[in-house]
């Protein structure tokens, strides 16, 4: 059987968070009545001049320089010219052979080593419109339009066809929208719509040097989505030409429900966009000075940060990995580390509870009511005894729910760990005499049995007794039986 | 040379419904029009950078700060249909 080799390139839009539109003082919020977020400017009225907001330069140059591209000297727009009710003026205004930025790259982890993926360019462009499709694909009669979003800023980031498989596109993915998102140009939440993903796929038997025709995949727009909709399109090309049949080069959009990729134009027509310099618009040049200004604005970005987390803090490198993907939760967790020297166990509790919880609550770090400092005072009260490591999940679990601080949530709750043995005592007696097979087990030599025992006396005391002292008195009481 | 054919392709990227008469017409117009263009190939533009544009002018901004918009009804009042706020157009899918 023939192996197959899988070839993925990704085209990454990314909505810049500026105030205001690329090209006219539009706000750009989200959410506003339809159609009220427009000017002449951006609803292509005749006579009207774009001109271009400056902070969408800055945007593109920073997040260039981010992912270790060569910023553009001299940079210009074009029109590139199709219709489609979502564009008012039948062209959409971007950038054709002179993008802001050119040659990056970016590194991920795959498991078995670093993987660096070159990115051809980032251009600056406007995004079109939103079109609301009454009733269902088959039976709708007509469709409705709003503008708010026309002109909104996108940067895309095109990248090289280096990826391999659907788990580095994915990882390509998630390395990138944590690189924008430290550098603070984008929100990219896949879910709204700000970080937006088109892949191109092609497959060719292992071994070969040329390409197989590509196909792009548009409509990726979550993680899950994309991975399904890669290995789907994989399987469909590699039977296609199993079959001896020819890949067309076309786009295909992911039907989510389906399951499946459906065809969605042939890619000679739509393809051609015709594109001409916009003569609306005179170019951009960008002095070095301009750039090594931007550059100060540069933030320790995700690789940087998880190097410093390994030396400074002792991190595991995974650790270091995980708790650097987002800006946010690598703040929390540096906030954590000036009041509290073990790194690892602040590391495991962000790790472990504070993402399971906020992600079964579909919350953001930055939504969470737990603060750094109530972790950090949690932590002394697991080292000082006051609570056990069981106890101290409850109390998570409460500061979580209601922001208390955890010394208010054990005095409340009465969740203070019991180490005192006289109060134990007793518990220890009851579960002794309630128990005696475990105690008979014991005396024969059978050590475990302790283990039961010790589950007892703590059941009954609600998790709150000390299990270290629960185990020595016990074992005390037992060997003098 | 321009083809029939190239008639027909650009045509239908322009959307736009040419007859048999038209496209015999314009094949023969785009074909001089670019002849006539061709008179420039004989320049020597080694040494000329390409033009991105006409004016010469660079790095005209405006600040990010959010200005006055069309009132909805307004901009709204041309359209040959709407349904609230929304524009509305013909099937599209």
């Amino acid at each position: 059987m023939t192996q197959y080799e899988t070839i993925i390139g990704l085209e990454v839009h990314v909505e810049l968070k500026t105030k205001t539109k690329i090209f006219c003082s539009c706000s750009t919020e989200f959410g506003a009545e339809p159609n009220h977020h427009v000017c002449p400017v951006c609803m292509g009225l005749p006579g009207v001049l774009p001109v271009l907001n400056k902070k969408v330069v800055e945007y593109g140059i920073l997040a260039g320089l981010a992912l270790n591209c060569q910023i553009a000297d001299f940079s210009k727009f074009d029109r590139k010219n199709y219709f489609y009710p979502d564009l008012p003026k039948a062209f959409q205004v971007s950038q054709y052979d002179l993008p802001i930025a050119e040659h990056g790259h970016l590194e991920f982890d795959t498991g078995e080593g670093e993987k660096r993926v070159g990115i051809t360019r980032i251009h600056m462009e406007e995004d079109a419109g939103k079109l609301v499709h009454q009733g269902s694909i088959s039976t709708t009669t007509h469709s409705l339009v709003d503008y708010n979003r026309t002109g909104v800023p996108l940067i895309e980031i095109v990248s090289e066809p280096d990826m391999r498989s659907p788990e580095e596109a994915k990882a390509y993915v998630e390395k990138l929208k944590a690189i924008i998102q430290y550098t603070d140009v984008s929100d990219c939440k896949m879910q709204e719509g700000s970080l937006r993903c088109d892949a191109n796929v092609s497959v060719r038997p292992l071994g070969n040097k040329e390409f197989g025709t590509k196909v792009e995949i548009k409509n990726l727009n979550s993680f899950k989505a994309m991975q399904r909709a890669l290995e789907y399109e994989i399987e469909r090309q590699i039977d296609v030409v199993e079959d001896n049949g020819q890949i067309v080069q076309e786009t295909r959009t992911w039907d989510e429900n389906k399951g499946i990729t459906l065809a969605l134009r042939s890619k000679e027509e739509a393809q051609d966009y015709r594109y001409f310099p916009e003569p609306d618009l005179v170019p951009v040049v960008i002095s070095r000075e301009w750039v090594d200004s931007i550059k100060k604005l540069l933030p320790e970005l995700p690789d940087e940060k998880k190097r410093r987390y390994i030396e400074e803090f002792g991190l595991p490198p995974y650790d270091a990995s995980v708790i650097t993907v987002s800006k946010d939760i690598a703040s929390f967790f540096e906030a954590c580390t000036r009041n509290y020297p073990e790194a690892k166990a602040i590391s495991n509790w962000i790790m472990g509870d504070l993402t399971r919880l906020l992600n079964s609550h579909n919350m953001d770090i930055k939504e969470c009511s737990i603060k750094p400092q109530q972790l950090v005072e949690m932590l002394k009260l697991l080292d000082n005894g006051t609570i056990s490591g069981k106890i101290a999940k409850t109390v998570f679990e409460a500061m979580f729910e209601t922001g208390k601080d955890p010394g208010v949530i054990v005095e409340e709750k009465g969740l203070k760990q019991i180490s005192d043995a006289s109060a134990i005592e007793g518990i220890i007696d009851r579960a002794i005499e309630d128990n005696p097979k475990s105690v008979e087990d014991y005396k024969k030599g059978k050590k475990k049995a302790i283990g039961f025992l010790v589950g007892q006396v703590m059941k009954a005391s609600k998790g709150k007794a000390n299990p270290q002292v629960v185990n020595d008195i016990l074992q005390n009481k037992l060997d003098h039986m | 040379m321009i083809k029939k054919s190239d008639v027909e392709h650009v045509a239908l990227l322009a959307r736009l419904e040419l007859s048999e008469e038209e496209k015999e017409l314009y094949t023969k117009q785009l074909s001089d029009i670019l002849e006539h263009a061709q008179t420039l190939n004989k320049l020597d533009t080694e040494n000329v950078p390409p033009t991105a544009h006409v004016l010469p002018l660079k790095n005209v901004f405006r600040e990010d700060e959010v200005g006055d918009h069309l009132d909805p009804e307004k901009a709204l009042s041309n359209a040959p249909d709407k349904e609230e706020s929304f524009f509305r157009v013909p099937k599209i899918v």
